[in-house]
């Protein structure tokens, strides 16, 4: 609603809202400045406070949830708004974690102890406890993790005030359902991703369940992309109505791609978690199709997963084994330089809720081939499409962006111009038009 | 006096299917044939049909007042005459009424001015032929595809004998003139009619649309706009697709409603009538030379070429696409030349245009493809497997050479006294020649044969095969099994 130039309906509108303080007059002003649109501006001590649960936030990040919510609470601050951010610790000795640095006084971190890291399945977080010497505070079960967490969680914001409750993904939705029980603010849940994109058909009733309530006691849910939105209408039988979209986005920048001569092969990417999610083996697939037409190209696996070793003995089995690279986890110098060095990223997902990675691919210049069952490219137009089991669409778009130099840099520009535009700005202010329909701005 | 001069373009191309790099050497079936039937049907049942039988309704109540102008692609002719023979016919009704213009343009609808003036000029030929031999119509004047126009077009038309040719009457070529008048080409002198791009785009473009400001368009709106040209203007050209009526504008919008009311509305003027494109030009004098150097069109907003050329993927496509034109054409393979040919139709290039992402609807409309990525992969797959037909044709044609007779100084005059020609000669020969003669020619020494197959037919292989062999009948029978082969490829 912000977006509209200031037309003399829209003043009038606007000053109905604020009387009926849908929109609380003391916290916007007009700023006619500004290409007519509406800016908001927050009054010295009345702003608008959100408490925000998230399980990763800098610098302990294993996965992209972790930038994903630095991102958004850092635009969100610059939007003059107040965050409590309630973090799990994760593991400080862990070689994966890396440091973002977080001076913002609009911020203010909690952070509590426990080595549970956003994307362990019950399965794994047994694995990484008893291979360990990290002992988690309450208990080697993730579930009773969850379960003190969420009472500490709660516990730490008891004495907070604030507007309203932002929870992101499964394992925060109990401590904002605890918040919202104690403080009576409303509830907002961020769905990134829902069991049935991590694990398929073979879904945890458990975590199910544990997102079902969260997103039933929600006021309003975020979903992002239109694609994770009908899995929650279809799957958890949540209302539409109550769902926003809110796309991810990125800030992500990085140096021109590097001098493609020092190469003596060209290189195509995976870059992900290396699980039945993310499509690894469809990739390999692909890669052996390829091969087949084209000797001179190597194919990169980077990231780590429970799938590794399937991976790796697929690779040999298809006698591809020395034409395909694993790089295992990457820290974000490396990640910056392997996007560099590619010349096609795939994403071939089987269910991607949305897929950070192809805008940090398509603004580090290189084109991208990304699954249909994915929420990203319902954002970007300037990418190629296939469906993640046709590996020979999948195969046919890598090799057409191989042998085609004016198809690789049409893509490569336009896919710059494009992410460079998809900005967590834009985010931030979706996130708050979803706060103002509850009425608490 | 102010006359309308309607022309309406009559195009379906041949859409491309998703051609993957896996299809090259395996199929030739480039064209999606569901599609391109799928679409015609649509088209002929909201456009075609309906509006053919207004206009014939129009022509035969109105006393030979109301006319109309066609230009037909080729390729929309084939797909009717292939898919819906009914539509043909009744193509041809209108034609027999004697009040309706035919036009010329390329077979193919394709940009092959921009390209090769030959190949230009043998589309124009095969169009004409086209226009004679299924209307029995010789057209008189040119309109090229998209209005695609500049002085050099104005030369070549105005060479090969036309009345006058058609080009959108676009601001940066028209200034402070009107498009209400003839003009003609200041390089060749050639009559032009220019489209009012204005009056035309109320019709095709804005008719349905609520929130111009000459919606609802009637019929009786539209007659004063044009009665306002009178003192004015000799010609107005309102020049638009055919699919305009039923398709781009649907029945339930009213358009067919407007049209059957719009001749009788444009007659109450006395002063009014309807012309075709060859009356309008021997009718009027031109008031003034057009000099246009640069490429002008009737798409989008820019007017220009940036629509089928605009990026670096159109214009490599179609520089691959031309780079196979005298290999292609020295080949006489017919049906090669054909998929060639069909893939110069200026539809393919539209489908790889990036500037749809902004430029809204148009370019997606009937679209095969949902990406202009998708659309350059697929015809550049295409290029290749086109490339790889033509090696197979070169092969083959030198095949075929080995079969033929050699120079006549070059034949083999056998000891005997027998002579072979070729080849195919050769087995028999070798059959029948007695075994002295026979070792004459093949003994430790030498192997004459083999020189002969290898210097003269030119056959390295079957020369190599013969060099070790010290026995007739087993030449005899190398021999014939590679003329079978030859023959069999």
């Amino acid at each position: 609603m912000f977006k509209h130039v200031l037309s003399p309906a829209f003043i009038i509108a606007y000053i109905l809202l604020c009387k009926k303080n849908i929109i609380p007059e003391k916290h916007y002003l007009l700023d006619i400045s500004g290409f007519g649109k509406v800016v908001k501006t927050w009054n010295g001590g009345n702003r608008l406070k959100i408490l925000m649960f998230g399980w990763e936030f800098p610098p302990y990040c294993i996965g992209g949830l972790g930038r994903v919510c630095s991102n958004l609470v850092k635009n969100l601050s610059n939007r003059n708004v107040k965050i409590i951010f309630v973090t799990a610790k994760g593991k400080p000795d862990s070689s994966s974690a890396k440091v973002i640095s977080m001076e913002d006084e609009n911020i203010k971190l909690c952070r509590v102890d426990s080595p549970v890291s956003c994307y362990m399945t019950p399965e794994g977080y047994i694995k990484v406890v008893s291979g360990s010497n990290i002992h988690g505070l309450y208990g080697h079960n993730l579930f009773e993790e969850v379960e003190n967490y969420t009472k500490k969680a709660a516990e730490l914001v008891a004495e907070e005030y604030y507007d309203i409750i932002h929870a992101h993904d499964w394992m925060t939705f109990g401590a904002g359902i605890e918040a919202k029980k104690q403080s009576g603010k409303p509830l907002v849940v961020h769905v990134h991703s829902t069991e049935f994109d991590r694990v398929g058909d073979n879904v945890n009733q458990r975590v199910y369940s544990i997102e079902k309530k969260g997103m039933q006691a929600a006021d309003s849910v975020i979903a992002v992309s239109n694609y994770t939105k009908e899995k929650i209408v279809q799957n958890y039988g949540i209302n539409p109505d109550k769902i926003a979209v809110v796309y991810n986005a990125t800030d992500f920048k990085n140096a021109p791609a590097e001098n493609h001569e020092i190469k003596s092969s060209k290189l195509v990417l995976f870059l992900g978690r290396v699980t039945f999610q993310k499509g690894p083996e469809y990739f390999l697939h692909a890669a052996k199709k390829v091969l087949e037409h084209e000797k001179n190209v190597k194919f990169v696996v980077a990231g780590s997963g429970d799938m590794e070793p399937y991976i790796i003995d697929k690779a040999v089995e298809l006698k591809i084994a020395d034409k395909v690279l694993f790089t295992g986890f990457l820290d974000e110098n490396e990640l910056n330089r392997i996007y560099r060095l590619a010349d096609v990223y795939v994403l071939p997902s089987v269910s991607e809720p949305f897929g950070i990675t192809v805008l940090e691919a398509m603004k580090s210049g290189v084109p991208v081939i990304v699954s249909k069952n994915s929420g990203v490219r319902e954002l970007v137009k300037h990418c190629l499409t296939t469906d993640f089991w046709d590996i020979n669409e999948m195969s046919d778009k890598i090799l057409a962006l191989l042998n085609h130099d004016v198809l690789h840099s049409t893509l490569k520009m336009n896919g710059l111009r494009e992410a460079s535009s998809i900005t967590w700005g834009s985010a931030a202010d979706k996130c708050l038009e979803v706060y103002n329909k509850l009425g608490v701005c | 006096m102010v006359s309308v001069c309607l022309y309406f373009q009559v195009h379906q191309p041949y859409r491309i299917r998703r051609y993957q790099i896996f299809d090259i050497g395996r199929h030739h079936n480039y064209f999606d044939e569901n599609k391109n039937k799928e679409v015609l049907n649509k088209v002929i049942e909201k456009c075609y049909m309906p509006t053919n039988s207004l206009l014939l309704e129009l022509i035969n109540s109105m006393d030979g007042k109301f006319k109309v102008s066609f230009s037909f692609t080729g390729v929309v002719l084939e797909q009717l005459e292939a898919y819906a023979p009914h539509i043909i016919e009744s193509f041809k009704a209108l034609v027999d009424t004697g009040c309706v213009e035919l036009l010329n343009e390329t077979y193919y609808h394709s940009l092959s001015f921009i390209h090769s003036m030959k190949e230009f000029e043998k589309q124009i030929d095969l169009h004409k032929k086209k226009m004679n031999s299924l209307f029995g119509f010789r057209p008189k004047v040119f309109r090229n595809t998209e209005l695609i126009y500049n002085n050099e077009l104005s030369n070549f038309i105005s060479r090969l004998g036309y009345d006058g040719i058609l080009a959108e009457g676009a601001d940066h070529i028209m200034g402070w003139r009107s498009p209400n008048f003839v003009y003609k080409s200041k390089s060749s002198g050639i009559k032009l009619l220019l489209k009012n791009y204005r009056l035309s785009d109320d019709i095709a473009f804005r008719f349905g649309e609520k929130n111009w400001e000459g919606y609802p368009l009637t019929a009786d709106k539209f007659a004063q706009w044009i009665n306002k040209i009178n003192g004015n203007g000799n010609v107005v050209n309102l020049f638009m697709d055919y699919e305009t009526f039923g398709e781009h504008q649907w029945a339930d919008k009213g358009i067919f409603n407007f049209l059957k009311a719009l001749p009788p509305e444009l007659l109450k003027h006395p002063d009014n009538d309807f012309v075709t494109p060859g009356e309008a030009l021997s009718r009027y004098k031109p008031v003034a030379e057009l000099d246009v150097p640069n490429l002008v069109s009737w798409a989008d907003i820019e007017r220009d070429l940036s629509a089928w050329l605009g990026n670096n993927m159109q214009k490599e496509a179609v520089r691959q696409l031309h780079l196979l034109e005298d290999k292609i054409i020295k080949s006489g393979d017919d049906k090669l030349i054909k998929d060639w040919r069909i893939l110069q139709s200026s539809d393919h290039f539209y489908y790889m245009c990036t500037k749809w992402f902004a430029d809204g609807d148009v370019h997606k409309y009937f679209n095969p493809f949902n990406s202009p990525y998708d659309a350059f992969i697929s015809f550049m797959n295409i290029i290749n497997d086109l490339n790889m037909r033509l090696k197979k044709v070169e092969e083959m044609k030198k095949m075929n050479e080995k079969l033929k007779d050699v120079p006549e100084d070059k034949v083999f005059w056998a000891n005997d006294g027998g002579v072979i020609k070729n080849l195919r000669e050769l087995a028999p020969a070798l059959k029948k020649m007695h075994a002295d003669t026979f070792s004459h020619h093949v003994n430790s020494e030498k192997n004459d044969f083999s020189n002969w197959v290898r210097d003269v037919v030119g056959d390295q292989e079957l020369a190599e095969e013969l060099k070790g062999i010290k026995n007739k009948k087993n030449a005899a029978s190398i021999v014939s099994n590679r003329v079978k082969e030859i023959k069999s490829s």
